[in-house]
């Protein structure tokens, strides 16, 4: 569903991802790791069509289609979600509103009808229950004054509602203690289905734990130096990025 | 091109949707202003002396005085004898019913989405009717469930006919508030005011409907002087709102309104406008000049006003709708959304003027500049030495679109009681990148994604709105930010 292929990718002019190739089937989930600065959010908002992330080279392909100079919007609509490793505040518009609104657009750009309002209201209110969100937050303008946990939590709601093809989860893990960790690792995991595919971007081995990846991917100075299954986050844990890049070069 | 595709471009390009020119006959004022021009005015109005003599004293007074220099606002000289002063469709005399209103000024209302058909209100889906006074050019065209509102008391028609029905009334309030000696803007409006709505509640009336004053200019090379005049007696209530539009025209248009409330004992008034005026251009060309003076007087004690206005349209906009917090324990708001975009200039604000005691007032101002245009609140909170216990909170907050705009914020502060409780909060933001592109990630698309942001921060201001018009402002809200991102 997913390929890319060689990718170089400037932001303010300096390259940043120089060749990064990457390929995720349907229904898997693959983990990129790797040391702070190697490119791993620039990767995320690249897919998810960022304006000033430049693609000198390369392109991305999602289900045969190149997507690699789609809008953003477009994207979405297509089935490409990111959840922020920062989630932004928009002050004033309830969380209950912007997915409506974020809903309806996407549904406008599929050619598909709007959900209803009763409808709407059905499936929102299922899916924060499963993660634990109340009814007050929803109503809340969205991620205002929301508590880092709070903030992710918010984001996997998004995803479950929004049910996209591809998520692509940037550092979901920080910032979360481990009860909020293992509520949203299971809202991900209930997610998972042979349609739909992951992207896991995460520093430690133990958000792997719940959220068990078919493979890993080592991205440092701006490609994939190195691919494996989950014994390689186990690896990294034990000896460090340096001397498993090391001994993969 | 096919058909189609030039309806489509049309639509996609013309941003103002109320930019159409209805064609009626008219008739007009000998173009320019003089005492003969007012005497004309005052003719076609079929007015009492002492109607035409309230005129004349103003416009004497007005020819001495200075336009004001003092907001930050640009534009060229105004020639004030290079307008007409008096427009009007050409009718029958008296008063109309809506059988005798010219077909084309009824589809005019019907393409600006003003109902004028009581039976179609009565039989809509919507549970709370609104009464509206059709305000056209220099004339009123109709006004609707006058007869309803009468079986409780309650007089709403255009001002011109309430000088022939309730002179006393008339009388009695016309200028009390808003004396003919005010500013250079209200006393031309005291010389050539034409038309605008009036309103009287009787005491312990609870107004059964929302009132409305739909303004629309439509003449070419004309003004219009609106002069409202609202008053809740004793224990009354009343919730009124006003609409303007006006053609897209290269010209500049001048519009120079007055509004005085009066609020007895333990009575309230709810005023809310939508303002939106034909803006000018992409490239600032064309809009309307929009002076205003509208001034509440809360004369009775435990009295409310409360001012609402959304503001996107004009060139210009000159505009501090204020009140006179005179009774004990009376209580003054203001709630505002003023955006401009492309070239606009908007000056706006309120006054608070705190003279009875435990007298409370609260501002909330949101403004949002885009393109080119300047943006400045202005206000003046005033506290008398004998308000005892006298509070104000003032919160303004701007936006910025883009990095060519400008915001500024000017409050004023005069406090002679000691123990006055004063407190002010003021923010200046931007619509982040982040946060577009966080939207855009979504599938909003980028127009969207503003109003959205917009919508969200003026939202404290758009539920002060009647529901009736609430969606219809932020529908506004987003249409008048169009090509303001990206
Ligand atoms: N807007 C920008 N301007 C300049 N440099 C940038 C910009 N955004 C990212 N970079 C640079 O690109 C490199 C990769 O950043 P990126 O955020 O993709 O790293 P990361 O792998 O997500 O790191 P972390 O683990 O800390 O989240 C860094 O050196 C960063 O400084
Ligand atoms: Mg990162």
């Amino acid at each position: 569903m997913l390929e890319i292929k060689d990718l170089h990718v400037n932001v303010h002019g300096k390259e940043i991802l120089k060749g990064l190739s990457l390929k995720v089937p349907p229904g898997e989930v693959h983990a990129i790791m790797g040391p702070n600065g190697a490119g791993k959010s620039t990767t995320s908002y690249t897919l998810a069509g960022r304006a000033g992330y430049e693609v000198t080279k390369g392109e991305i392909d999602f289900f045969g289609e190149d997507v690699t100079t789609l809008a953003p919007e477009e994207r979405a609509a297509r089935g490409i979600f990111l959840a922020f490793q920062y989630p932004l505040e928009i002050p004033g518009v309830s969380t209950m509103n912007f997915l409506k609104t974020a809903m309806n657009s996407q549904a406008k750009i599929r050619g598909e009808k709007e959900l209803n309002a009763a409808e709407f209201l059905r499936a929102v209110r299922a899916a924060a229950k499963e993660l634990n969100i109340s009814e007050d937050m929803l109503k809340r303008p969205l991620n205002v004054g929301f508590s880092g946990g709070e903030k992710k939590r918010n984001e996997t709601l998004q995803m479950a509602l929004l049910k996209p093809k591809l998520a692509i989860l940037d550092e979901m893990d920080s910032g979360l203690d481990i009860d909020a960790l293992k509520l949203v690792a299971e809202g991900v995991n209930k997610l998972r289905s042979p349609e739909r595919s992951f992207l896991v971007i995460t520093h430690y081995q133990r958000l792997l734990d719940y959220i068990v990846p078919d493979v890993i991917h080592i991205l440092a100075g701006g490609k994939i130096v190195l691919s494996g299954d989950k014994s390689l986050a186990l690896q990294l844990e034990q000896n460090g990025y340096d001397a498993v890049i090391a001994k993969a070069a | 091109m096919s058909e189609e595709a030039a309806a489509l471009q049309e639509l996609t390009e013309q941003k103002y949707k109320y930019g159409f020119v209805s064609d009626i006959e008219s008739e007009f004022a000998p173009k320019g202003l003089n005492e003969d021009v007012i005497r004309f005015i005052s003719t076609k109005k079929n007015e009492p002396e002492w109607m035409l003599d309230y005129r004349l004293s103003a416009y004497r007074r007005w020819v001495n005085m200075e336009e004001p220099t003092w907001a930050k606002l640009h534009y060229p000289k105004i020639d004030f004898q290079d307008a007409y002063y008096y427009a009007a469709p050409k009718a029958k005399e008296g008063p109309h019913t809506l059988e005798d209103v010219d077909p084309e000024l009824l589809r005019t209302y019907e393409k600006l989405g003003i109902p004028l058909h009581e039976q179609e209100v009565l039989a809509g889906v919507e549970q709370r009717r609104v009464a509206v006074d059709a305000v056209f050019d220099s004339v009123s065209v109709v006004t609707t469930f006058k007869d309803e509102l009468a079986k409780v008391g309650v007089i709403f028609c255009p001002i011109s006919e309430a000088v022939h029905s309730h002179p006393e009334l008339v009388k009695k309030y016309l200028g009390s508030v808003v004396p003919d000696t005010d500013n250079f803007y209200a006393t031309l409006n005291a010389a050539v005011f034409s038309e605008g709505s009036f309103v009287y509640i009787p005491p312990g009336v609870r107004c059964p409907m929302e009132l409305s004053t739909y303004f629309r200019i439509n003449a070419a090379k004309s003004g219009q002087f609106e002069r409202t005049l609202i008053i809740a007696d004793a224990g009354a209530y009343v919730s009124y709102l006003e609409g303007c539009t006006a053609p897209q025209r290269d010209e500049n248009q001048l519009h120079a309104a007055v509004v005085e409330l009066v609020a007895l004992d333990d009575a309230e008034i709810k005023y809310s406008t939508v303002q939106n005026w034909f803006p000018g251009d992409e490239n600032g060309k064309g809009g309307i000049y929009n002076f205003v003076t509208k001034r509440a007087d809360c004369r009775g004690k435990n009295s409310k006003v409360s001012w609402t206005q959304v503001e996107t349209g004009s060139a210009i906009t000159w505009k501090y709708p204020s009140c006179i917090l005179r009774g004990e324990n009376s209580v003054g708001e203001f709630y505002s959304i003023a955006i401009a975009n492309n070239y606009q200039q908007a000056d706006t604000g309120t006054k608070m003027i705190h003279l009875g005691k435990n007298t409370s007032s609260r501002i909330i101002s949101k403004g949002i500049s885009a393109g080119k245009a300047q943006n400045t609140y202005r206000g003046l909170v005033s506290i008398n030495a004998r308000a005892d216990g006298a509070r104000n909170f003032t919160q303004c907050d701007s936006l910025l679109i883009g990095d060519q705009c400008g915001a500024h914020t000017v409050p004023y502060i005069q406090s002679k009681n000691p123990k006055a409780i004063l407190e002010h909060e003021a923010t200046t933001s931007k619509i982040s990148d982040d946060q577009l592109f966080y939207c855009l990630s979504r599938g909003i698309p980028t127009e969207e994604a503003v109003s959205l942001i917009v919508n969200g921060f003026c939202r404290e201001v758009l539920q002060q709105l009647p529901m009736e018009f609430a969606v219809e402002a932020q529908k506004l809200v987003g249409l008048s930010l169009e090509g303001s991102v990206g």
